[in-house]
């Protein structure tokens, strides 16, 4: 394997390249995850998306409602979700309507769950194998 | 800090699931976050003794290392290690896992606690409390993915 690296330069390329996109890969999602939290860090965001939860595709006036803020700082509000990808806009005449945007949230849950996950594929494994173990040993008659 | 717990049944004996816990031939077989091959296993269980195992990410096609030490070991009940794992992403720290082996009428029960995992973004996502909201959302997601 040495050696095809060394004689076939073509393929010393590629290896940079390739791990460059994985490290690229890897620090763009290193920030959406940041930026997701940062935005889910304030309670007013977070009461914003609990209400989109319930009506998705309000209109900003209308998510506004329940806040005691005023109409401008939940526009702010609004930037960092949308900036996230938290959330979309769409704007028809005079209204401003706003979706929910899962992947985000996804991605971040699947950020908190990576232990999770880990142990859960591993001891799946380890099920498999120690049972295939105790079969092996009836067999034997231990 | 968080934490992990898993518990799953097994049909064989506990001496059969702590060797495949314990020995590097049986961590051979099952660890790893995926399909992806273990590429190296090593294990000296015994208390102060050493474990290393290399395996490969099928996701990224990456190595990672995961190592410790053991910690406590009772044949066939328990096995408490440190845990650490390198590459792909910044050195999180040490944490701790705890694998408590009971005998069942079906074989055996085995829990899984991996806990102390405290990187620096969990204890901040804790202190900001949003981890509350994520869970509240998660209903709404999982509704979300199915319509999908």
């Amino acid at each position: 394997m040495r050696e095809r690296l060394l004689t076939g330069n073509r393929y010393q390329p590629l290896t940079v390249r390739s791990s460059r996109l994985i490290l690229s890969y890897m620090v763009n999602s290193q920030e959406r995850l940041a930026r997701t939290f940062m935005a889910l860090v304030d309670p007013t965001r977070r009461a914003i998306l609990a209400q989109l939860e319930r009506r998705d595709g309000a209109s900003i006036s209308e998510l506004a409602k329940p806040f005691t803020i005023r109409l401008p700082a939940v526009m702010k509000h609004m930037d960092v979700l949308a900036n996230a990808g938290l959330v979309t806009r769409s704007k028809s005449g005079r209204t401003v309507t706003v979706r929910l945007r899962a992947q985000p949230m996804r991605e971040a849950m699947e950020w908190l769950r990576r232990y999770e996950r880990f142990w859960s594929n591993s001891l799946d494994r380890l099920t498999t194998y120690a049972e295939s173990k105790e079969a092996e040993a009836r067999r034997k008659g231990r | 800090m968080t934490s992990v717990t898993l518990v799953r049944r097994i049909r064989a004996r506990p001496q059969i699931v702590f060797d495949a816990v314990t020995t590097a031939e049986g961590i051979a077989h099952w660890w790893g976050p995926d399909a992806g091959p273990v590429l190296v296993a090593e294990s000296d269980p015994r208390v102060g003794g050493r474990y290393r195992v290399r395996f490969l990410r099928m996701l990224d096609s990456t190595e990672y290392e995961s190592s410790g030490e053991f910690l406590e070991i009772v044949p066939p009940e328990r096995v408490v290690m440190s845990w650490r794992w390198k590459g792909g992403v910044p050195d999180p720290g040490e944490s701790r896992v705890e694998i408590t082996i009971k005998t069942v009428a079906e074989g055996t029960e085995l829990t899984f606690v991996h806990s102390q995992l405290r990187d620096e973004e969990a204890r901040r996502s804790h202190e900001g409390g949003w981890a509350g909201a994520l869970d509240k959302l998660e209903a709404y997601l999982a509704v979300r993915s199915e319509g999908r």
